[in-house]
Parts: C-alpha cells; sequence; structure tokens
C-alpha cells in the first residue's frame, strides 16, 4: 500500500501545521478584537452598559452595590466582566486598540491612562466633572488626579488608589533595641535590617521576582531617591549612570544580607506572607497592603505593626504613586449613561454607601480626601489611614526623584514600551540576584534596551 | 490535500467491478460532497490564521500606538534574528525538554519495572503513580511553588534540613532544576504506562525460556525485554517530547523566563502580552512554525517507521 503511505506523508505536514497554528494563534493578538457595540439606548431606550474590571476586592464591592445605582437610574443596567490583572490589561488594550467597542466602562491603571488618552482612546471627563457642583472634582487626590490629566484634561477618575511605605514588627524591632523614625533613609533602614536579620526572621522583605511591575515596582522608587533615573528630560537612557547602579547595587546587597532566602520567588504576595506571619521584619511596599496586615483573620501581626514614610536618599519623599481608575472608551454608544455611573462609583456618596452596607474598612482608599475626614473610616482605619494619605498627598509624580523629567508617574516609565523594557531588565536581574551575572552587563545591556524605547519617544 | 482525495480514485478498479461505473461516480460523487464541509472548515481553522500571522509579521505594530503601524517587509525577521532571543530560547527548549525526556524516560522505565512484578497493592501503587499526570500543569506548578520548592516553608527544604543540608533557593540558585524537576515529576507517570504496557505486551514464554536456559534477571532484562521495548521507549519519548515542547505553566509560574529557562512558547507570550508587538510576536509565531514544522516532520517519520516495524502499516 504505498499509496496510503504518501497520502499519510504529505497529510502529515499539514497535521503539524495545524498543531503549530495553535501555537501561532497565542502569537497575534490582534487577530481577534471585532466585539459588537451595544446600540440600545441611542433612542433614550433602556441602556446596558458593561463595565471591564480587575477583580480586586473593592471592584467586588462595587459589583455588589450595582443594585443601589440601578435603583436610582431604572433605565441603566450595568453588567459587570471581572478579571485578573494581567487579563483585563490584555483583553481591554485588544478591544479598544482595534476599535471592538466591547466596553462602555473599563477600569485602567495610572500607566495606562496617559498612554491611551494620548491615542484618543478615553473620552474627555473634565465637563462633565466639573459641571456637577455635588462631584466636587477638586476633592480628588491632587496627585492622583495629575496622573489622569493630560494637557489639562482629566480622562479618567480615580476609584482607588495607593503609595508605597515602611511597614516594620514594632515586636521584632524592638526584640533588637532599634526604633524606627517617621521618616527614616535607606541607610538606617539598611542598618536596622542587618541588625534584625536572623536565622528565622528576614530583616527586609523586598520584591525580586522577575516583572515590570513586580521588582520595579519598589526598585524605581529606589533609584529616584538616590538621584538616579531611567531616562533624562530628553529621552536619553540613564540605565548606566553611576547613581542608577549604585542604587541597584544598594537594592541587591540588601535583598541578599537581610531579604528573602529566594528573591527570585519573592513577589508582593510572598511578602505578605512573610510579614504576616512574622518572618520578616520589615517591607517597603503598596500602602493598601496596611489594610491586609492589620486583618485579624488573615494575619498574625494584626495590631503589631508600625508604619514609616518610605525610606529617601536624595529626595523628600520616594512612595509610589499608583490608582485603579474609571473611564470610558471613544468607542462606546452609551457615553451618557456610562458617565453617570463613572460619577456614582467615585462619588462621596458611594463611599458613604460601602461604609454603612459592608463596614468602613472597606471604603475605597486613596481617591478623595473627604474619606479621610469621615470619623467612622479614621477610627476604623486609624493605623495607617492618615499615614496613607500624608504620603499620597506629598509625592510628586511630575518629578519624583533629582532630576526633571518628561513623563508623569514614579515606579514606571509613562511609554507603551516600559512594560517591556522593565521586565526584559527585571528577568536579567534575577541572575544578578542569583550570582550568575555581574551588575555592569546587566546594566549595560538594559541601556541599549532603555535607549531603543526612549529613541521611539523622540 | 490532494493524495487524501486520490486515494479512493486509484482503489476504483479494484473496488467495484460489478456496480457498474456511473452508480460508483455516484457514490463517489457524494462521499466527496460530504467530505468538503470539514475540509472547508479546517481550510479555515488552519490556514488564514497562518496566513494572517504572516501577514502581520510584515507590519510594524506596537498595539499601545496605534498611529503607527504600517508595513516594513521584513525588519521584524532581522530583529528576530539579530536579537538572539530567539536561538537562546530554541535553546532553553532543548534544553528543557530534552532533560526532562531523558529523565522521565529513565525514572519511567525504573517504575515501570518495579510495577510490573506482583506484589500486595499493586493497583494502589499504580494508581497513586499515575496521579502527577493527571493534575493539571499550572495546578502543579503552583503546587511545586509554594509547599515543596517554597524556600522558608516548603517541604523540600525541611527535608534538607533533616539530612542536615543546608537550604536552597530553588527559584534563585537552580531555574532549571526548578523547572525540569516539575516536568519530570508530571511526565514520569506518562512514560512508565507506555513502557508497563509494552513490558506487559511480552511473552512470557520467552522470558520462561531465558530462565530456564539459566540467563540471570540483568541479562533477561538487557538482551531480550529492553529490544522489545524499544519501539515502545520510541513512542514514549515522541509523545513526551510533542508536549513538552508547549510547555508554558511552571515557567510562567514558577521562574518567569529567568536562569536559562525561556522556552519558545513563554518567549512568544512575552513579545504578544508583555511587549504588545503584534508584528514582532507574528514573525517569532513564524520562525517557531518553520522550526516546529522541521522537527515534527523529522520526528513523524520516525514514528512511521516505528508503526511500521510494528506491522501496522500493511
Amino acid at each position: 500500500m504505498k499509496l496510503t503511505r504518501t497520502a499519510r506523508r504529505q497529510a502529515a505536514p499539514a497535521g503539524i501545521s495545524a498543531v503549530a497554528l495553535a501555537l501561532t494563534l497565542t502569537a497575534c493578538a490582534g487577530a481577534g478584537g471585532g466585539g459588537n457595540g451595544d446600540a440600545a439606548g441611542q433612542d433614550g431606550g433602556p441602556v446596558e452598559l458593561t463595565l471591564a474590571t480587575v477583580n480586586n476586592p473593592q471592584m467586588k464591592d462595587m459589583e455588589e452595590l450595582k443594585s443601589s445605582f440601578e435603583e436610582e437610574h431604572p433605565d441603566i443596567t450595568v453588567n459587570f466582566v471581572q478579571m485578573e490583572e494581567n487579563d483585563l490589561r490584555d483583553a481591554v488594550t485588544k478591544d479598544v486598540a482595534t476599535d471592538g467597542g466591547q466596553y462602555d466602562i473599563v477600569t485602567v491603571g495610572s500607566y495606562e491612562v496617559p498612554i491611551w488618552a494620548g491615542n484618543g482612546w478615553l473620552t474627555d471627563l473634565t465637563g462633565d466633572l466639573e459641571s456637577d457642583a455635588d462631584y466636587d472634582v477638586d476633592d480628588l487626590f491632587e496627585p492622583v488626579k495629575d496622573a489622569l490629566t493630560v494637557e489639562d484634561s482629566l480622562y479618567a477618575v480615580p476609584f482607588y488608589g495607593e503609595s508605597s511605605m515602611l511597614m516594620y514588627n514594632k515586636e521584632l524591632l524592638d526584640e533588637a533595641g532599634v526604633t524606627m523614625p517617621e521618616h527614616p533613609t535607606w541607610q538606617e533602614v539598611a542598618d536596622i535590617a542587618r541588625q534584625v536579620d536572623s536565622d528565622d526572621v528576614d530583616g527586609i522583605c523586598l520584591r525580586g521576582k522577575p516583572g515590570w511591575g513586580e521588582v520595579f515596582a519598589p526598585l524605581t522608587t529606589v533609584v529616584n531617591t538616590f538621584g538616579g533615573s531611567w531616562f533624562d528630560a530628553e529621552w536619553n537612557a540613564q540605565v548606566d549612570q553611576p547613581k542608577f547602579e549604585e542604587a541597584v547595587q544598594f537594592y541587591v546587597d540588601l535583598v541578599e544580607d537581610a531579604g528573602p532566602a529566594d528573591p527570585v520567588s519573592t513577589g508582593f504576595t510572598e511578602c505578605l506572607n512573610n510579614v504576616s506571619q512574622g518572618r520578616s521584619a520589615m517591607w517597603v511596599d503598596a500602602t493598601v497592603a496596611a489594610g491586609l496586615l492589620e486583618d485579624p483573620e488573615s494575619s498574625e501581626v494584626a495590631g503589631k505593626m508600625g508604619y514609616a514614610h518610605a525610606p529617601v536618599v536624595e529626595t523628600e519623599e520616594s512612595g509610589w504613586l499608583w490608582s485603579w481608575n474609571l473611564a470610558i472608551p471613544e468607542t462606546t454608544q452609551n457615553r451618557d449613561a456610562a458617565v453617570e455611573f463613572v460619577k456614582w462609583a467615585t462619588s462621596k456618596e458611594y463611599h458613604q454607601l460601602v461604609g454603612t452596607e459592608l463596614g468602613w474598612s472597606r471604603v475605597p482608599p486613596g481617591a478623595r480626601n473627604s474619606t479621610y475626614e469621615v470619623p467612622e473610616y479614621e477610627e476604623a482605619a486609624a493605623s495607617f489611614a492618615p499615614i496613607t494619605r500624608d504620603i499620597m498627598l506629598a509625592v510628586n509624580p511630575e518629578q519624583p526623584g533629582v532630576a526633571p523629567q518628561s513623563w508623569t508617574g514614579i515606579q514606571y516609565v509613562t511609554i507603551p514600551e516600559f512594560q517591556d523594557l522593565g521586565n526584559q531588565v527585571s528577568q536579567d536581574l534575577a541572575d544578578v540576584f542569583a550570582g550568575r551575572s555581574e551588575l555592569g552587563p546587566v546594566l549595560d545591556r538594559a541601556q541599549d534596551l532603555a535607549q531603543d524605547a526612549g529613541d521611539a519617544q523622540k | 490535500m490532494t493524495a487524501l482525495m486520490s486515494a479512493p480514485t486509484r482503489r476504483r478498479p479494484g473496488r467495484a467491478p460489478q456496480t457498474g461505473q456511473a452508480g460508483h461516480r455516484h457514490r463517489l460523487a457524494v462521499s466527496r460532497a460530504l467530505l468538503w464541509p470539514a475540509l472547508a472548515t479546517s481550510i479555515v481553522l488552519t490556514q488564514i490564521p497562518f496566513l494572517l500571522t504572516i501577514y502581520y509579521s510584515l507590519q510594524s505594530w506596537n498595539m499601545l500606538r496605534p498611529g503607527d503601524r504600517g508595513f516594513t517587509g521584513l525588519d521584524n525577521y532581522v530583529s528576530v534574528l539579530r536579537d538572539g532571543s530567539f536561538l537562546s530560547s530554541l535553546g532553553a527548549t532543548v534544553a528543557v525538554t530534552g532533560t526532562a525526556v531523558v529523565v522521565s524516560t529513565l525514572l519511567g522505565m525504573l517504575f515501570a519495572v518495579l510495577l510490573d512484578r506482583k506484589f500486595v497493592g499493586r493497583g494502589l501503587a499504580r494508581t497513586l503513580m499515575i496521579t502527577p499526570f493527571l493534575v493539571m500543569p499550572a495546578a502543579a506548578a503552583l503546587v511545586w511553588k509554594w509547599s515543596i520548592l517554597d524556600a522558608s516553608t516548603g517541604m523540600a527544604n525541611w527535608g534538607l534540613g533533616l539530612l542536615g543540608l543546608p537550604p536552597v533557593a530553588w527559584n534563585t540558585e537552580l531555574p532549571m532544576v526548578t523547572i525540569i524537576l516539575v516536568l519530570t515529576w508530571q511526565y514520569t507517570p506518562f512514560v512508565m504506562l507506555i513502557l508497563l504496557a509494552g513490558l506487559q505486551a511480552q511473552d512470557k514464554d520467552v522470558l520462561e525460556a531465558a530462565a530456564v536456559d539459566g540467563a540471570g534477571a540483568l541479562r533477561t532484562f538487557g538482551e531480550i525485554t529492553l529490544p522489545h521495548l524499544r519501539q515502545y521507549v520510541e513512542i514514549a519519548v515522541l509523545l513526551a517530547s510533542i508536549m513538552l515542547l508547549q510547555v508554558f505553566d511552571p515557567i510562567a509560574i514558577m521562574t518567569r523566563g529567568t536562569g536559562g529557562t525561556k522556552t519558545l512558547s513563554y518567549l512568544l507570550y512575552e513579545r504578544a502580552f508583555v511587549g504588545l508587538e503584534v508584528g514582532e510576536a507574528a514573525a517569532y509565531g513564524v520562525m517557531t512554525v518553520l522550526v516546529t514544522i522541521v522537527v515534527a516532520s523529522v520526528a513523524l517519520r520516525t514514528l512511521f517507521k516505528v508503526f511500521s516495524k510494528e506491522g501496522i502499516d500493511r
């Protein structure tokens, strides 16, 4: 049966290419898209809004409470699509980049908002918000608002926001006989960390896990305060400059001497575990972690933690700034209804609603000044709320470091190429943490990658 | 495609001499017509995305820069080849897949031989041995990451401590070993199953004859069992290699492509979903397809050789 054999031989490559194509499909991220916008509501009839959001607890609370909005607006219903952070970024980017029009409201991070607004993907909300006195747009946190503003127009409103700070285990520090100042320097923190570090307890937990949002969130703030930067104001890469190298070397050394044993597996979640089980004495990370450390159900250190400003070297402050925001894509067919919902979900009344319905500790933090004046909230979040607010108001996303920069943002560079750049450099850093590479060559390669990204901005 | 279609045609003289040409032709037309929807679907599902991928690979397109999209010719391929990531990823893929397959085969052989013997609780032992292969890859990676290899609470370091050995920071110091450990753990049962089937298909008379002739266990295994198992080993290695070539979950969850573990599938994911570089990712995709076709063609030819030796291709 020579025949069948020939047939099979020819069919085989076809079969293989089918398998290979499954692989390829992963590659053509842009090939999909093409959702259909819901055109209902243009003639004043009932409107169905689709909201894409990250599946964080605060957003789940919003979904739980949306019926209250729907009761006030009987002609509008809101459907929530909840996703993991990375899936959300991917799905929403694809939808807006290909004019899909699937979503009427999207949740976007402060990194994306200026980029997307520059691409003309988001609608300008300035007029809608300023014309409504009840909404009180001036009550929004100024630095967060700055990060969401492009050429004097506000393209998104913060749902909740965060900075970073130093969290420390008071018991462990007391045992070692050291006290933490309210505004520590990195040198002081490093000394304390090395002093407290023992076989059972790490002196400090710092992220080393590869990923632009993992290790480079804290590490970029360290670079800033050491006087380094990814780029100068003319988009020339600065990664191989002495200040940048000094900052990264300091970080790597501190991790080696007093940090987690397995830095390449340590990210936010791993540090949270270590600190909440009393296995790390200190931690510099997102302010939002404080609420989790103070939750007696999941944390063994509730009530034992102290909080200080993020450590500095050459700058006054070195906290970062991140917010999850609600924005309306240009492709929506239901802009008016979407604006109504966005205003409701970020209003003072919504914060009251969360407080009375679900408990005051669950109010979205870091978005509005007035939240921090509500007595119930002050009481529920007494140990960390005031310092969170102070730091968020003190940081400067327009110039977090020593030298002026041409983008708004602290722990990231607000250009499309940054996630790729940060990701690749963070992978090479893993070899430095492990002692397989020297820092110098890694930063030289990073300089080349950064220069390519910088050239794209010129 | 043509070969598939022409196969029945050439059979015609032998098959249907009595029924008459017209009736046969009609039946043939019907069978062909019935084949078309499936054929059309598979063409649409396989070839169109591939052509689209080639089209995208000729574009300069970062999804976050919609204004700069345009035709760039072969620029993406030039940067793919010049960047060095592709070659090093190819190397990582070969290293990860190769080592995991070899170790899985050796261990699989060992366990298959052990489980081929009769002992109390053999059924239970077999069921337990096969479980790792049934665990979802992502779940397996998480179990290894958190319960076994975690630097401070993991069982591996606890075990090392019992032996008086210092703890190991698995992901930081030994990323390759970490990935290969997880893959070996998952794929050893798969290889073992195939080899066990081979062992049980062995003719007991031959073994008895060997025993009568006075051959020891080792000699019997080396000169009778192993040659018999050769084809089973080939199939096991081939199938395991095909599955392991696509490995993604443990890398994404545990090492994130550090320390030489960035395989082609993880590299593709990074270019497309972290870099958002559609054009470049598509070029990587096309290159991967080409390499896969070459490798798989060679591999499949080997597979057919195995089948024909087994007398299946008759």
